[in-house]
């Protein structure tokens, strides 16, 4: 026994993406300890149990229940711990999502074990070594794990979920009660439609050059044009009260790794860039040439943000019509 | 209402990280280190909820080096009642090390509440509030952005991508605060004064590593230098066609 056991996540009975990355890291850690996977799937009844043959699992066990439609701590919590105990697992993975966050140090504390949160790498050799990013993105800590089983959640969007055909064995096992003391009522949806800025491919993000909270209706626009696109915020409009929290990128917002960073208006401060630098492309649309967000973005236009976010959409705009 | 807040001083969000001698912290010299800014908000609900119920006590709880008492102090200032360091030179970043001991110090105290900031933005671990919790068996929200507490029970907030999940819960229990939840209040002349007065117990404890120790900590590879594409909308084109046939983001 032993290996590898990798918690998915699901949301309204659907497995979220994040998963598929999970899955994949597993796997490979699975490779290098010359171990199996096992794939735990936490949920309501009805999921889909294929995903563990298209990311390379060797079991798939299902603990599905009415009761584990929504996240419920407690029982997310015994049904991962009892597993673990079960199948001797020397390493849980998990997804650095808010659910993992919350669900990782639960696990740890039961099984009294290392817990890695939020890792940019991992690799077996000599234990379990991995790689995170601390004091939000300005530093990189090469961290050593001692000692079986560990837990470790792995940041979303750093790692790729990779095809690997398997035919794993699916066992369905009982659902663990829930704690009377402690329940997940309800999800309550946002007003808006608008992706996640944790989630989304694209970001536009807006800072004080948008001069008032209705100027950020530019920048709905242009998300709009891209499609698939959040609309962040910078510390300065969030704390004037101008943008939710929940937009805010940042030290003490969300780090952000989209394939494309728009950045309108902001000018750069350190807390801000730490939070954006993992982005694989950053454009800067400010009127300071020396603004230090210039520093670190790949394409700059320098002037009047007003002018040049209206063309902007309107040219993403020409080109999705063609 | 008895309740416990656990703070830890960290370095400014304003900071530029720099390695230090060991190759496996960071370098202190000219770093301005501050009360959490995650750890603020938990230190401003617990005066609310003591306010609101009309009588309790606040307790401050740290854990580090003897410079720690500045940050209690900090929180004193904004109103809690007393503080306790855990006095240690150690550091572990493996989170159950760091909550056993905590918890040990909490137990005892019989809290109603014990609040922590969701993370702290050093070592961003986002765990050492729940493994407390896990530790004392009692209920836990993290990262909780609206809270009410009545009647022994309370009902919370915590976002999550693209919702929010609404959680109900009996005390006592341990809450992680997330931005939002409050607005902190700025010590005034008068609880910076009134602060310097009030109870500070120093403990000395024994932290371990536990079972995670440091390799090294390094900075982000640097991003290659970019380059400025032009001034004013004319320079729009030159940016769709870059991040089209460049880049291949669009």
């Amino acid at each position: 026994m032993g290996g590898v056991l990798v918690v998915l996540e699901q949301r309204e009975g659907s497995l979220k993406a994040v998963s598929c990355e999970a899955l994949s890291v597993g796997r490979q850690l699975a490779d290098q300890l010359g171990a199996d996977v096992e794939a735990l799937l936490i949920g309501p009844p009805g999921l889909d149990r294929g995903v563990g043959g298209q990311y390379g699992a060797d079991r798939v066990s299902v603990v599905a229940s009415d009761d584990l439609n929504l996240y419920q701590p407690a029982a997310y919590r015994d049904a991962v711990v009892d597993r673990v105990r079960a199948g001797e697992h020397q390493v849980v993975v998990l997804s650095a999502t808010a659910m993992g966050k919350d669900l990782g140090p639960r696990i740890a504390a039961r099984l009294r074990c290392a817990l890695a949160v939020d890792v940019t790498s991992v690799e077996a050799s000599n234990g379990i070594r991995v790689t995170r990013p601390v004091y939000s993105g300005k530093a990189v800590y090469s961290l050593s794990i001692t000692g079986s089983p560990c837990v470790i959640s792995v940041r979303p969007n750093a790692f790729p979920a990779v095809d690997r055909a398997s035919d794993p064995k699916v066992e369905e096992l009982e659902a663990p009660s829930t704690d009377a003391r402690c329940r997940t009522v309800q999800v309550r949806e946002p007003e808006t439609a608008r992706l996640d800025v944790s989630e989304a491919g694209t970001i536009v993000s807006g800072g004080r050059g948008l001069k008032e909270p209705a100027n950020f209706k530019l920048l709905e626009d242009l998300a709009d044009a891209i499609g698939r696109c959040a609309v962040g915020a910078s510390r300065a409009v969030v704390d004037a009260g101008w943008r939710p929290h929940a937009d805010q990128v940042g030290q003490t917002g969300k780090t952000v790794s989209p394939q494309l960073y728009i950045a309108v208006g902001i000018s750069g401060a350190i807390q801000h860039l730490a939070g954006m630098r993992t982005s694989k492309v950053i454009v800067a649309i400010n009127k300071d040439r020396d603004a230090p967000i210039f520093k670190i973005a790949d394409y700059g236009i320098v002037g009047d943000l007003f002018e040049i976010v209206p063309r902007l959409t309107q040219e993403v705009k020409t080109l999705r019509g063609g | 209402m008895k309740i416990a807040v656990c703070v830890k001083r960290v370095p400014d969000t304003e900071t530029r990280v720099r390695p230090g001698a060991d190759g496996k912290s960071i370098s202190e010299d000219g770093v301005k280190f501050v009360l959490n800014p995650y750890d603020e908000f938990a230190v401003e609900e617990a005066l609310k909820l003591k306010e609101q119920a009309g009588a309790g006590e606040v307790v401050v709880v740290a854990m580090g080096t003897g410079a720690s008492q500045e940050t209690i102090r900090h929180a004193l200032a904004m109103g809690a009642d007393r503080g306790v360091l855990l006095e240690t030179d150690a550091r572990s970043l493996d989170p159950v090390s760091s909550a056993t001991i905590l918890a040990d110090e909490l137990r005892p105290g019989e809290f109603d509440l014990i609040l922590f900031g969701k993370m702290a933005i050093d070592d961003y671990n986002h765990a050492t509030g729940v493994v407390v919790a896990e530790l004392l068996d009692v209920p836990c929200v993290s990262a909780i952005a609206h809270l009410v507490v009545a009647d022994g029970k309370g009902k919370a907030d915590r976002e999550i991508e693209g919702g929010v999940e609404v959680v109900e819960f009996t005390l006592p229990a341990v809450l992680t605060a997330d931005k939002g939840l409050n607005e902190p209040r700025y010590p005034a002349l008068r609880g910076i004064m009134l602060a310097k007065k009030k109870p500070l117990e120093v403990k000395p404890v024994s932290l371990q590593d536990g079972a995670i120790s440091v390799e090294g900590l390094s900075l982000p590879p640097e991003r290659a230098e970019g380059r400025i594409l032009g001034e004013g909308p004319d320079a729009v084109p030159v940016l769709i066609d870059a991040l089209r046939n460049e880049a291949k983001v669009l």
